[in-house]
Parts: structure tokens; sequence; C-alpha cells
């Protein structure tokens, strides 16, 4: 799966997720730019995510994120 | 079930048209997610849960601060989540001389915190009991070593059932046994745990909220009543008509197996005191012969309420069956393994339950364990003849039918009422009464054993039970009054309830005749009475009126200066 195939499934995975169809999720969106985007939603997100991609994640990747391109990181490289 | 997700969505929905009952949410790890999904499941059960969420680990704090934020809330419930994941924490920093006394001071804390509770507030507690963690120090040995977690969790979980048993107003919402069904693993998510101090996950979350409102709905009374059964291939295996009595599967060999242990727990329902009624598509006779003649058979004809035997459509017998036994269809469920009349049931009486029985018997009673269709709220001797009433009341109609007029039946039926205030013996069977009845209900407030005791021993309260009995049988404590002091002159109606098993037999006049007597004695002026409406007690919506009270909005008045007896056919029981 390319970086850009992660990008778009995570996007609707936020969508899904925060309930907003407006929702715009780049590879440098952080969790300060999306209004919904706190530390609740955070776990829920996580657990969508883990679930699509049949991953898990370890709880020191999940602290680590910085913003949605090491999201992509930790897919892609669970994905290996 | 819906997930997560999915209830989280109806956070956003209307909640103003649902029935609003305020809880209290308080728990020693995080508890936001428990309560979205309280809060969505209740929109889908017609609840709108008006939700207090304590600060993260604030139990004590909230419950023995008298001016806490808890008690200004005044809930209806008060839930209380104490994990397992702290409990562990908490043994782990004790010494090892003090390990064995873990379960006894935890449990020594939770009935201080119960009863400080239900000293202040008038609310029933929810309490989730321990999930297992065996954090295998010693092995398959924990279990013959006190000082080890699982033997003081375990303890633990045992002394709560112990407590709950002699607390009225605990309710023990068993997620123990939650976490058996669906596996340790998709209870707990350890990253989850780390991160964000929740214990639960994603996924475990709705079947908790779940079990939990299915305890919530038996405390405000909605609970089912009557499990209605088909017989081929449900209740037996193969087909009578066809197959023979000696050819159906029921016994101890291969499938008849299935179909013996599912008898036993629908006789255990009995016992416990849900109607059982059959509805099968056969000849009444043949239907019958099984119950009368085959060896093997666990349920008898004198465990069926009602048998509606014949070859019309199901959705008619079951509204006949409800007819005679005078009870919701929301409290009724219908088990047929045939799809077809399952949907025609469905679609033609929405309010029953029909679960979707899997195909293979086999798997029928584990399904129907875990879809805990019987939740209660109580249990007293009278569930344990429920059965026989009905049986009786069966009787009684067919006497009807043979009297000309009304007053000639009832005359017949010599008829006495036992009248008695609140006290020990009565006390179960009221609180029990004022949680099943809907329909003869003029303020439909629910009492725990625990209320009618504080009401029984107040000065402001005067209370009445009646029972009836007549030559068919012995109806029991079948109706509840409660008088409140308003002023020297003015009694009110807090609550009047009437099971409806005894409907027009003249006992809403013998009741009334009772206690304008007793409010004439001690030197009342008047009776005021209420009628509050709910979705199921149009039926008394007239009440107060057709007893010659006063309208005075909102409220109706009796004066008892010019009052008449006013006529039935019940003597006093001596």
């Amino acid at each position: 799966m390319t970086r850009s195939e992660i990008l778009e499934q995570i996007k609707e995975i936020f969508v899904e997720t925060l309930d907003n169809e407006e929702i715009t999720v780049e590879e440098s969106t952080k969790a300060i730019d999306i209004d919904e985007w706190d530390s609740l939603m955070h776990v829920l997100l996580v657990d969508a995510m883990e679930k699509h991609f049949e991953v898990r994640f370890k709880a020191s990747e999940i602290q680590d994120w910085k913003d949605v391109s090491e999201i992509i990181d930790s897919i892609s490289h669970n994905l290996n | 079930m819906k997930n997560f997700l999915q209830l989280k969505k109806n956070l956003k929905k209307d909640f103003s048209n649902l029935k609003t009952i305020k809880l209290a949410v308080l728990g020693d790890t995080a508890t936001q997610f428990l309560v979205q999904a309280l809060k969505g499941m209740g929109y889908d059960e017609g609840f709108n849960f008006d939700i207090w969420e304590a600060d993260f680990n604030q139990i004590e704090r909230q419950v023995h601060d008298p001016s806490s934020d808890l008690y200004q809330f005044k809930p209806d419930v008060v839930i209380l989540f104490k994990s397992s994941h702290k409990l562990l924490g908490k043994y782990n920093k004790l010494a090892m001389e003090k390990h064995t006394s873990l379960a006894k001071n935890e449990l020594d804390a939770i009935e201080t915190i119960y009863s400080t509770i239900n000293d202040q507030l008038n609310a029933k507690v929810v309490y989730y009991n321990y999930t297992e963690i065996d954090d295998s120090v010693f092995g398959n040995y924990a279990n013959k070593t006190e000082s080890s977690f699982l033997f003081q969790l375990r303890k633990l979980n045992y002394e709560l059932m112990v407590l709950a048993s002699k607390k009225s107003n605990l309710f023990l919402c068993d997620v123990s046994s939650l976490q058996n069904q669906v596996g340790k693993l998709n209870v707990f998510q350890p990253s989850m745990y780390t991160s964000t101090e929740m214990v639960w996950s994603i996924d475990f979350l709705p079947k908790v909220a779940n079990k939990t409102i299915d305890l919530i709905k038996a405390i405000f009374g909605k609970f089912k009543k009557c499990v209605i059964l088909d017989l081929d291939n449900t209740t037996w295996g193969g087909i009578i008509g066809d197959d023979g009595i000696e050819n159906i599967h029921i016994g101890s060999l291969g499938i008849g197996k299935a179909f013996t242990e599912f008898q036993y727990w629908v006789k255990k329902l009995k016992n416990r005191g849900i109607i059982v009624a059959v509805c099968s598509k056969n000849t009444e006779s043949v239907a019958k012969e099984p119950f009368e003649r085959h060896p093997d058979m666990i349920l008898r004809l004198e465990d069926i309420s009602v048998f509606r035997a014949n070859w019309d459509n199901k959705a008619d017998n079951i509204r006949q069956i409800q007819r005679i036994l005078n009870i919701g269809f929301d409290s009724m469920v219908f088990l047929d393994d045939n799809p077809f009349e399952r949907n025609m049931v469905r679609e033609n009486i929405p309010d029953i339950q029909v679960p979707e029985l899997p195909e293979d018997p086999t798997n029928y009673l584990e399904y129907l364990y875990e879809l805990n269709l019987f939740e209660t709220v109580s249990f007293s001797n009278e569930d344990q003849e429920r059965t026989k009433l009905y049986q009786i009341e069966a009787e009684r109609a067919k006497a009807h039918q043979k009297f000309a007029n009304e007053e000639d039946f009832l005359k017949n039926l010599e008829m006495c009422s036992d009248v008695k205030a609140f006290n020990k013996f009565n006390t179960p069977r009221v609180a029990q009464l004022s949680q099943r009845s809907n329909q003869f209900n003029l303020r439909t407030i629910r009492y725990s054993e625990a209320d009618i005791e504080k009401i029984s021993k107040s000065d402001d309260y005067f209370s009445f039970s009646f029972t009836l009995e007549d030559k068919y049988g012995d109806n029991g404590l079948i109706c509840v009054v409660i008088l409140q002091k308003e002023n020297a002159n003015v009694l009110f109606v807090e609550t009047w309830f009437m099971s409806c098993r005894v409907l027009k037999r003249g006992m809403e006049n013998f009741v009334l005749n009772t206690i304008v007597d007793f409010a004439k004695e001690h030197g009342f002026a008047q009776i005021k009475g209420e009628y509050i409406p709910t979705a199921k007690n149009d039926m008394v919506k007239n009440h107060y009126p057709n007893l010659g009270f006063e309208e005075s909005h909102p409220y109706f008045i009796l004066d008892l200066d010019n009052y008449e007896d006013k006529e039935n056919y019940i003597r006093i029981k001596k």
C-alpha cells in the first residue's frame, strides 16, 4: 500500500470517526488543526485505524506521533 | 448490538421526548466513554439519561461530603465503578501479611459508600463487580492460597453478592460474567489503559452499557413477564403431527438433549415467576399429548398458563394470550424456530420481543443466555405461584360466561379482602407490585423495599395493602394505596396501584370505602388524588371522576361529608 493510499483511507476513518464530512487531512495535519481531535477522540481514531488496517500500535508509537505523516509511518511499518 | 461509534452518533439526536432518568457515574478509572455509551444506548431504549459524571477517582470524596455535587444532583441511579486494575494496584502496594484482608477491607469500604449514599439519596446504587485478573503469581495454587490476588478478587465478588442480597437498593451489574462471555482479550486493552486510564476496550463498552441498561430498565419497571413457546423444533425436536409421540426428540439421547436442557431452562423461568404460554400450529389434542404422556418431557401442562394450539395465525393467537394475561406486549418474548412465523409476529405485534433463534437447536441456550432477556430486580414467593394464578384466572373466565349479568357473577365469586398496613411480611410484595404495575397505576411511583420500610415507619404516611380471595383461589396481595398527610384536613393519595388480574371485581369501590372510613375516623375532611399520565396508564385516566371526585386541576378532590359507601361484593377478611 502506498503512502497516498494509506492517507486516503486515514482520511475516511477521520471523517467517519469524528462524524464530520468537512475534515481535511494531509500528511502535515496535526491534532491542533482539527477541532474534534482531542485526547478522547484520539483513542477512537487509534482503535478505528487498528481495526481498519489490522495492525496493533505500540503504546510508545501512539505517544510519539506528531502529525499524520508519522501515523502513516507507523502503519506502513506495521503492515510490512 | 450497535458498536461504540454508532452509539456515539446517537448523542446528536433529540432526546427531548424520552423519559428522563438521572444517572450519576463515579469511577476510579476514566469513565468518559462509558458515559457516552450509556447515553447513546439509552436513546435506542427510549431513555434520556441525564448524566452527571464525577471527576476521575472522586468516589470517596463525593460520597463522604454531604454538600458534594453528587448529592446536589439528586440522581435516580448511582453507578459505581471500581476497576479490578485499581484493586490489583492496591494489592500490589500492601505488605504481604495484609494480602489476606484485601477483600474484607474493600467490602467494608463499599458497604460504607453504599450506606452513606442510601442515607442521603433516594437512589438505586448499581455497582460493577470485578472482572477477573489472574496475576499468575501462584499458578493454579492461587485457588488454595488465601493471600493470592485471584483468591481475594473472587472472595470480594462473592461477598458483594452476599451484601447485595441484604441491601435492597444495591444492585450488582455482573461485568465479570460478561467478561467470561467475550473473553478477557476483548475486554481489556493494555495499550489503551496505559495511554488513557480506561480499562474497558472500545468494543466492550456497548456490552457493559447494555447490561447496565438492562438493570436500569428493570428498576424502572420495564422487564419481561412471559415467554411464549412454539412447540415443534422449539420445545422438542421433530414435528409431533407427522412424527408421532414416539419419534419426537427429547430426552438424553442425541439432539433430544438440547431440547431437554431448553425445557429445564423454561421450567426454571416458570419457577421464578415468568409466565409460560404455548402458541403452536397443531391440533390441540395432538400438541398436548407429549405434555401428558411423554416420559422425558420436563414441561408439563401444569407449567403452562395459556395453551393455544390451533391452525389460526400466530399473531392472533398471541393477541388472545395477551388478553387473557392482561400484560403488555412489550413484556412478552416469543420463541419460535421458524423465521417466517417470527417475522409475521414481529410485523403484526411490534412491541413483542422475538429473538432470532439460531438454526441449530443445540445453540438455542447459549444464544438465549447471552440475550439476558429476563432481568429482574425482585423475587418473592408470589412469583413461584404466578402460573397457578393465571390458570385459575382462565377458569374464572369460563365461569363468567355462565352468568347472565355481572352482579350475579360477582356475588357468586364470594370475594373477601385482607386489608393491612405495610409490615415486614408484605413489604417485598408491595415493592414488587409497585415495579410491575403499569396500567392500573395512578402516579407510577416505583418503590424499593427500603422505601416501603421508610413509609411504614413514617408518621406522615398511612399505608394499605389489599389481598383478594374468592372461591376459586387466592390472588394474594393485589392492590396498594399510600396516603400522605398533607395537613390536618387533607389526605393525599400518593400512590394507588392495582394488579390487572383483579380488574372489574369492584375492588376500586372496596378500596375507596376502606380509605374513606379510615380518613373519617382520623378526622380528615378531604381526600385528594392525582393522575400522572404515562404511556401505559390510560386505563385509569378517569379513575377519580368515576369514583365521584371533583376535578380541581391538576388534582381531584373528594369531600368526605357526603360520601356514600360504594357498592361492591367484597367483604373484609377477619
